[in-house]
């Protein structure tokens, strides 16, 4: 048995790695939902889900029993196999790219085994046009499921999604060529350290400065390509219905929910590794002071979640909003202690990256609440006739400054 | 057998059953699909073969870019069940002959080829980002940019076609 676990280390830490993975992606995807129906809801002066469970926490636990109990029927003269395969690969493929993206640069040492956060090796020399070759694949799902549903608005919406995928992929690949000649290479690790060659400037280190212009093309093709809020035209339900999933039921709708969400943390990882800095902190690296700022957000979220949890109306709320403000509070208090200053230490990187994940996705849940949605003839001429010029413009003018100084 | 063996054969098996899927299958869509198959295969043997750099842009473009194209335009004209006619009667020997002469060909090739044929990785300039590059910009950068050129007047050739049937 000891062998067998020697001689297999490699393997069975990364199943255990994808497994924990998943587990994660998966919950943040549910709570996700409910983040985004909250924030969306008090933006319109509404309240958003409040009934089950505390602030409606375990509303994404009943959504998904709700997903996973209703009946399932497969409409009339469909496409079998198409349209049983277009749901499993639209999220085959959202789930397999975020295992492209690293979430911390030192590993943890355990039983003897340096063990990365992320399931890709750190030396993956393709990373981002890995993650590309995923996106490229990912039109799949939507067209497909568009096409085999054997009905008027899921194809159209299949059309509309293929045309806009393809149109909003030029600019999508052109706008991070500037991020890559600055590092010089395709590998994720290597562009945050790229961004880490002047630790005293901290922030003003990041690429967003010299590549603002690179990161609103990059930021606005992504929105497009993930099918979101303004450009959420495959499935614009005052014209289609519901677009290409109008004919898809019970877990199969849900597996194109979660594709959408988890598309939506890739992007959001792929901006703030690429524009941000990726697991940098903002500050520079001789403030050591800010090390104390997980400790300093956890422990007032903490006291603030007893306070909230102790005025609340049910018995449950009482129980559960005390209870999980006690452990945020105690975690705080517990990365403080001395002898514990290397956990500290080590989870700086992920703090950030993490962070910056969540401010990013943040603005999406943001222009979903704001934006009204693209004509279709809009979308297009943005596409090509906007967003494209600008990013090879960006490329052109990178390329040429960094031919006369050099990548900093 | 080791793993890159395994993973070879499991891959070129699934390469030569999508080729035969996409010439047996009725629905257009299906077959498009059947190519995909191929086109993800065969990117997951260049990366067998340590090309990681090929095997990305292998699936960006043909996996991703062109085979989306042939998707959208079966589901633009909504292209049915194809009839199969009554096969060509002066196709028929020659293609058996040309299919002869091939497997012909490719096994003398296998036969005479030195050394065990193996998949394992090839770490080489050629295969790197930077080797493809130095290939292309440098070595050969006028074959490269004539190509450029020559497609470039194909798109160009392609949209005056299509504009001309408006006026």
């Amino acid at each position: 048995m000891n062998a067998f676990l020697a001689s297999n280390a490699e393997l069975i830490i990364t199943i255990v790695k994808i497994a924990l993975l998943l587990f994660i992606v998966l919950t943040v995807n549910a709570y996700l939902t409910w983040f985004e129906r909250k924030v969306v809801a008090h933006m319109q002066s509404r309240w958003g889900p409040h009934r089950v469970g505390p602030h409606g926490l375990l509303q994404p636990l009943a959504d998904g029993v709700k997903f996973l109990f209703k009946e399932d029927p497969t409409p009339a003269g469909v496409d079998k196999f198409v349209y049983y395969l277009a749901p499993l690969l639209a999220l085959a493929l959202a789930l397999t790219s975020i295992s492209i993206i690293p979430f911390g640069p030192s590993p943890i040492r355990l039983f003897g085994h340096d063990i990365y956060l992320g399931i890709a090796p750190p030396d993956l020399n393709i990373g981002i046009l890995a993650l590309f070759a995923i996106t490229a694949l990912g039109v799949y799902g939507v067209a497909l499921a568009g096409w085999s549903s054997n009905s008027k608005y899921p194809l159209l919406g299949g059309l509309r999604s293929s045309a806009q995928m393809i149109s909003y992929e030029l600019s999508l690949t052109m706008s991070v060529v500037g991020v890559l000649l600055i590092a010089g290479s395709f590998n994720l690790t290597d562009i945050i350290n790229a961004q880490a060659k002047h630790p005293e400037r901290g922030i003003l280190g990041w690429n967003i400065f010299p590549q603002i212009l690179g990161f609103i093309c990059f930021f606005i093709a992504a929105v497009a390509e993930t099918n979101r809020v303004p450009f959420d035209l495959p499935e614009a339900e005052s014209e289609l219905v519901a677009g290409f999933h109008t004919e898809y039921a019970s877990f199969k709708f849900a597996m194109f929910f979660i594709a959408e969400y988890t598309s939506m943390i890739t992007v959001s990882s792929l901006c703030a590794i690429m524009f941000f800095g990726g697991w940098l902190s903002p500050f520079p690296a001789s403030w050591t002071v800010t090390h104390y700022l997980p400790s300093a957000l956890l422990i007032p979220a903490g006291l603030w979640i007893i306070w909230d949890g102790i005025r609340y109306e049910t018995i449950f709320g009482k129980i559960i909003l005390p209870g999980v403000g006690t452990v945020l509070t105690i975690a705080g208090i517990a990365l403080l202690m001395p002898n514990l200053l290397f956990v500290n230490e080590f989870i700086q990187a992920p703090f950030w990256l993490l962070s910056k994940i969540f401010v990013f996705l943040f603005v999406y849940v943001w222009m979903r609440g704001t934006l009204p949605r693209f004509r279709y003839d809009q979308l297009m001429a943005f596409g090509w006739k906007l967003l494209l010029p600008l990013s090879i413009a960006n490329v052109i003018v990178t390329s040429f400054v960094i031919l006369k100084w050099g990548a900093q | 057998m080791t793993p890159q063996l395994l993973i070879f054969f499991v891959l070129a098996a699934l390469a030569v059953l999508g080729a035969v899927s996409l010439i047996v299958q009725k629905h257009p869509i299906h077959s498009a699909l059947s190519l995909i198959v191929v086109m993800v295969a065969l990117a997951g043997l260049y990366l067998l073969m340590g090309a990681e750099f090929v095997a990305a842009v292998q699936i960006i473009v043909y996996g991703g870019a062109i085979m989306v194209l042939f998707v959208f335009v079966i589901m633009l004209l909504n292209a049915g069940i194809e009839e199969h006619t009554s096969l060509s009667k002066f196709a028929g020997p020659p293609g058996l002959l040309l299919v002869v002469a091939l497997a012909g060909f490719l096994a003398a090739t296998i036969a005479r080829s030195t050394g065990t044929v193996q998949a394992a990785a090839q770490t080489g300039t050629m295969s790197s980002t930077k080797g493809i590059s130095n290939m292309l910009f440098r070595d050969f950068v006028y074959p490269f940019e004539l190509t450029s050129f020559l497609i470039l007047v194909a798109i160009m050739g392609a949209t005056v076609l299509a504009q001309r049937e408006k006026s």
